[in-house]
């Protein structure tokens, strides 16, 4: 690790406060160095904290104690250099594909646009996720899939510093997210954003990630392992099936998640 | 598809016959009520010359129709003028909601006639009278309505609201509103439902011209078929106003474009 780390996360936690004195304390500092360029995964059971650790970098939650600087300055805000690729995409229904994109190009990188800059802008994102042919229909009329991918194009077009990706494909069947993941890391090779990427999904954690961060189970929740994932990119799911570092990175999640840190309820 | 045409024309034609049936028997029943044959004949009278002027007192239906309607009208514009942004903003914060609400539970259930002596007493004019008691009883749903849009308002679209960095006006007119207006115009809807009701009532009380004047005014003259009449001419109004606001807020429903 270089001497700054891009995005910092050092020694925060996060408490709620339960009434009557009592308290939650849901993460347990946590120190976390990334990269910029750098592909993260967040990996754990439900109730590790793993999106309450997301909306801290985002901004959207508020850090306990500690502190998280990305280029040595403090977050303590939402901001449009972090953008969020939420888990049920949060498209506007009243906007079209297009219109929800330009909306947040306009406010973002507006007033630098001339308008036919801003269309030109618009239609690369859409083409990046391949839905040019989709562009005028409402976010009611797409598929899951399709609604996502606008999510996605939505935050790069903003052309965010990181990217923030809370189980994206958490809610889409599996074919869906392997093709969305496909795009995705096509994409990141493209622009070589840096990645944050929330998931509960071995393979997803393994194909996408430079390194997975492993997360101990609730309450005090805090990373128990970090895995180096040594494979070379462009990554090809088909000739990963049987690759020996894609197996041993993935044995060491699953051991992770079911032997050393097993969850016994539900 | 017979039997579609059959629900949807036939019953209530069917109905009609046995509630003309009824009405013929109660009209033997009680001398002097009109028969439906002699409403029928009447209506024709009636909507023969609709917009006749004899002063005061004595004009065509239509023009009793249009004075209602523009009071009905003139309340409703200041309800929704007055009622959405009060509705947005105690949408939008608790200790405006808070101060407000009491007041609002307490004033909403007032009969609009109870406002009537109070309104004439202060502006001593029928149209005025007229146009604020269909303000203060139609504002309600407004604001109501409204603030329910907003606070139906899901955090998702506030946080991408936040991580834009919107400012409070572009949050206000960019994520708010769109998702308030379906909301906003099913208040609407109620609120001229109730201006259409309440009309009938003060008109009846504050007199001159209108079709609740109109209606106490032949029963005064003893002319009971031009009160069924303008029973019946009331109704299809409202049915037409409640029609109009519907096909209006379904054009503003972001909902009817593309499923959700």
């Amino acid at each position: 690790m270089s001497a700054k780390p891009f995005l910092n996360i050092d020694h925060v936690d996060k408490i709620f406060p339960l009434g009557g004195g009592k308290e939650y304390v849901a993460l347990r500092d946590v120190k976390l160095e990334i990269a910029e360029n750098e592909i993260i995964s967040i990996i754990g059971h439900s109730g590790c904290g793993k999106s309450t650790l997301l909306n801290m970098i985002a901004g959207l939650d508020t850090i306990t104690n500690g502190v998280i600087l990305l280029e040595d300055r403090e977050i303590n805000a939402p901001g449009p250099e972090r953008a969020v690729v939420f888990q049920n995409h949060s498209l506007l229904p009243w906007l079209s594909v297009y219109q929800n994109i330009e909306m947040a190009v306009k406010k973002v990188l507006g007033d630098g646009l001339s308008p036919s800059a801003l269309k030109e802008h618009v239609a690369k994102y859409i083409e990046m996720v391949n839905l040019t042919a989709a562009q005028d229909k409402y976010p009611g009329e797409i598929s899951g899939g399709m609604k996502q991918r606008v999510g996605i194009a939505r935050a790069l077009s903003i052309q965010p510093k990181v990217l923030l990706m809370d189980e994206p494909f958490g809610a889409l069947d599996s074919l869906t997210r392997a093709n969305l993941q496909d795009h995705l890391m096509r994409i990141q090779m493209q622009t070589g954003n840096t990645v944050v990427i929330i998931t509960h999904d071995v393979d997803e954690a393994v194909l996408l990630s430079d390194r997975v961060i492993m997360m101990t189970n609730g309450p005090e929740a805090t990373i128990g392992e970090i895995l180096e994932v040594n494979l070379p990119r462009p990554r090809k799911r088909l000739e990963l099936q049987h690759n020996p570092e894609y197996l041993r990175c993935r044995e060491a999640i699953i051991e992770f998640l079911y032997q050393k840190f097993a969850k016994h309820d539900d | 598809m017979i039997s579609k045409y059959v629900n949807a024309l036939l019953m209530p034609l069917l109905l009609l016959g046995v509630v003309i049936g009824i009405w013929s028997y109660i009209a033997l029943q009680i001398p002097g009520f009109p028969p439906p044959g002699e409403v029928w004949s009447e209506l024709f009278v009636v909507l023969s010359d609709p917009f006749y002027n004899n002063g005061a007192g004595d004009q065509g239906i239509a023009l009793q129709l249009g004075n209602s309607l523009a009071r009905v009208f003139g309340g409703f514009v200041l309800a929704i003028a007055v009622g959405i942004p009060v509705g947005l903003l105690i949408g939008m914060s608790r200790s405006a909601y808070s101060a407000m609400n009491p007041y609002i539970q307490i004033l909403k259930p007032v009969s609009p006639l109870a406002w009537l002596p109070l309104a004439l007493f202060v502006f001593k004019d029928v149209n005025m009278t007229a146009i604020f008691v269909i303000f203060i009883t139609s504002i309600w749903p407004i604001i109501i309505n409204t603030a329910l849009g907003v606070r139906s308002v899901s955090d998702d679209y506030l946080n991408v609201a936040r991580v834009l960095q919107l400012t409070p006006f572009e949050r206000v007119f960019q994520i708010i509103l769109p998702v308030a207006v379906p909301f906003i115009f099913t208040g609407m809807r109620l609120s001229l439902g109730i201006a259409w009701l309440v009309i009938v009532a003060a008109e009846m009380l504050t007199g001159g011209v209108g079709i609740g004047f109109w209606i106490w005014d032949e029963y005064n003259n003893l002319n009971y078929s031009h009160i069924i009449i303008g029973i019946i001419l009331i109704g299809v109004i409202g049915y037409i106003l409640d029609t109009l606001m519907g096909l209006i807020a379904d054009f503003f429903d972001y909902r009817k474009r593309g499923r959700v």
